[in-house]
């Protein structure tokens, strides 16, 4: 009995390292799955046609120009003012704030600013944005909607690696004569940028991808033509995506799946370029 | 001999409580290598670290007494730190390159400074590759990144950053504390020579290369400067018991 103790024990770890590796193998599966499906039932919708042109028969026929565009449009509005804002009040919190009650709020208002679920979000920028200030329904507002919901993802990356270079660098840069924002400038920033971009384009794909935020405060069911300013309303991938697929009776299913197909093609892309990003970075890191 | 930094009755506590100074009074002569030695946690960085206002990015609790750099109060709030920095050249323990290239590093502080022209920088980067000892090393790799050097080279390296701001004042802590022995001469070779030009003053990372590099040795216990003279007397006659006792290994 005794001798056979440390076979038994040799069999027990193989078949807890085996069981563990095969965990660790089934997360990848339904990515997988998901890519495979999405592309074998959308594939065939795709078509130039499908790509650059409008919707008609009360969108059962056409393309998805305008939810394309519109995707485009409210990611690059909320670029616009999640990124100097987030990446601002990382530099912030990173290089200037000391620990104080004050920045402690700060931070914990932030963590708690990402649990919000997304149709949070979307009331309130209908109540702030579209109605008390009187944006209406439009790509404003809904950017500004997606930029409040996409500002703790950008802060906290960008803090997380603002604070990962060395503080070596910024008491060599001070003793050379540098003042602390010339540090920033031209040493952490250039040092962190990659760390800050990955963050920057993760927070931007969940803004392209969510539809509860833009539900009220920019979306449109159907417009016949392209927005014009940012005061119209837009139609989106992932609002168009829900109205097809619940709101339009008799509803060909690969318009449905041809546009999740363009929405996860879109998402991916950017995922893939800030995996990029972040890799050619680590390759080039000089610490 | 000329005084070029003279301590006035100096104290300084962290806000951590970690390292102290108690009322410091010490003359620097110029164009000397003066050390800095004595145990760990005696107050030797700290004091580095007042000359060029370094301290500043760290919580001090309390602060007393002045520090005169050719005459001017270098603690009186009103000081331009930026240009005391370029006076006052800084090398740290650990080599720390900046992620530029070489060229990059050495030219850092003189753009901060305003220079843009490039036959201005290029004489920088020449005369204090030169003067550190590297140029040979580092001439045909100029656009080479700083951290592609070896250790010692990225000493001598962070030696000839400072120099090319034409300091008047070098502040060594503990230079060599990483390097082999061979990198560790060059460095003390250096050192020899620029003290022709410069004030030096070191923290030597032994008693050993306090005794081989001095001009003039300052011994610090605790926060307290205990003795101070001229380089051989000290290490060869100590006035003071604990000075003695230090020097001869007995604690430390």
């Amino acid at each position: 009995m005794k001798g056979a103790l440390p076979i038994n024990r040799h069999v027990a770890q193989r078949v807890g390292f085996t069981a563990i590796t095969l965990m660790a193998f089934a997360t990848v599966l339904p990515i997988v799955a998901v890519v495979i499906y999405i592309l074998i039932q959308g594939l065939p919708a795709i078509s130039l046609e499908f790509l650059t042109g409008f919707p008609h028969d009360g969108m059962r026929a056409g393309g998805i120009l305008p939810a394309i565009i519109g995707t485009i449009y409210l990611t690059v509005g909320t670029a616009i003012f999640s990124v100097p804002l987030g990446i601002a009040a990382a530099i912030y919190l990173s290089e200037y704030a000391s620990d104080t009650p004050l920045t402690r709020t700060i931070r914990i208002a932030i963590i708690n600013l990402a649990g919000i679920p997304s149709v949070v979000y979307g009331l309130f920028g209908l109540g702030l944005f579209v109605l008390f200030l009187n944006f209406g329904t439009s790509i404003l507002a809904a950017s500004l909607t997606l930029s409040i919901m996409t500002l703790p993802v950008i802060i906290s990356t960008a803090e997380e690696s603002l604070r990962s270079v060395p503080q070596a660098f910024r008491t060599v840069s001070i003793s050379l004569g540098a003042t602390r924002w010339q540090t920033i400038r031209r040493i952490v920033l250039k040092e962190a940028l990659p760390g800050i971009l990955t963050g920057v384009i993760l927070g931007l794909e969940r803004a392209a991808g969510e539809t509860a935020p833009i539900l009220f405060t920019g979306a449109a069911f159907f417009l016949p033509r392209l927005p014009h300013t940012p005061f119209d309303a837009t139609m989106a991938l992932p609002y168009h995506l829900f109205v097809i697929s619940t709101q339009v009776p008799e509803m060909p299913i690969q318009i449905q799946y041809g546009t999740a197909l363009v929405l996860l093609v879109f998402v991916l892309t950017m995922n893939l370029i800030a995996t990029v990003i972040r890799s050619r970075a680590r390759a080039k890191r000089q610490w | 001999m000329v005084d070029k930094v003279v301590i006035e009755n100096l104290s300084l506590q962290y806000a951590d409580g970690t390292e102290s100074l108690r009322g410091i009074n010490l003359s620097i002569p110029e164009k000397a290598v003066t050390v800095l030695f004595g145990p760990a946690g005696g107050g030797k960085s700290t004091l580095l670290r007042c000359l060029n206002r370094l301290n500043d990015l760290t919580e001090v609790k309390a602060s007393a007494g002045r520090i005169l750099i050719d005459g001017k109060d270098v603690l009186d709030p009103q000081t331009d730190v930026i240009a005391l920095r370029r006076k006052v050249g800084m090398v740290f323990a650990r080599p720390v390159v900046l992620p530029l290239s070489i060229r990059g590093n050495l030219t850092y502080g003189l753009e901060l400074a305003g220079e843009k022209r490039r036959s201005k920088l290029d004489e920088a980067v020449e005369r204090s590759l030169k003067l550190a000892a590297l140029w040979e090393e580092a001439k045909d790799r100029l656009d080479d990144p700083a951290i592609a050097l070896s250790g010692g080279q990225q000493q001598r390296l962070c030696l000839a950053r400072s120099l090319a701001l034409q300091p008047d004042i070098i502040l060594l802590d503990e230079p060599t504390s990483g390097l082999d022995p061979i990198s560790t001469g060059k460095v003390e070779a250096a050192l020899q020579e620029l003290k022709k030009e410069y004030t030096i003053i070191l923290v030597p990372h032994s008693v050993q290369q306090a005794g081989r590099t001095s001009d003039y040795a300052a011994f610090f216990l605790q926060g307290e400067l205990i003795e101070y003279g001229e380089g051989k007397s000290l290490f060869t006659a100590p006035k003071e018991k604990r000075t003695e006792d230090y020097i001869t290994g007995r604690f430390g």
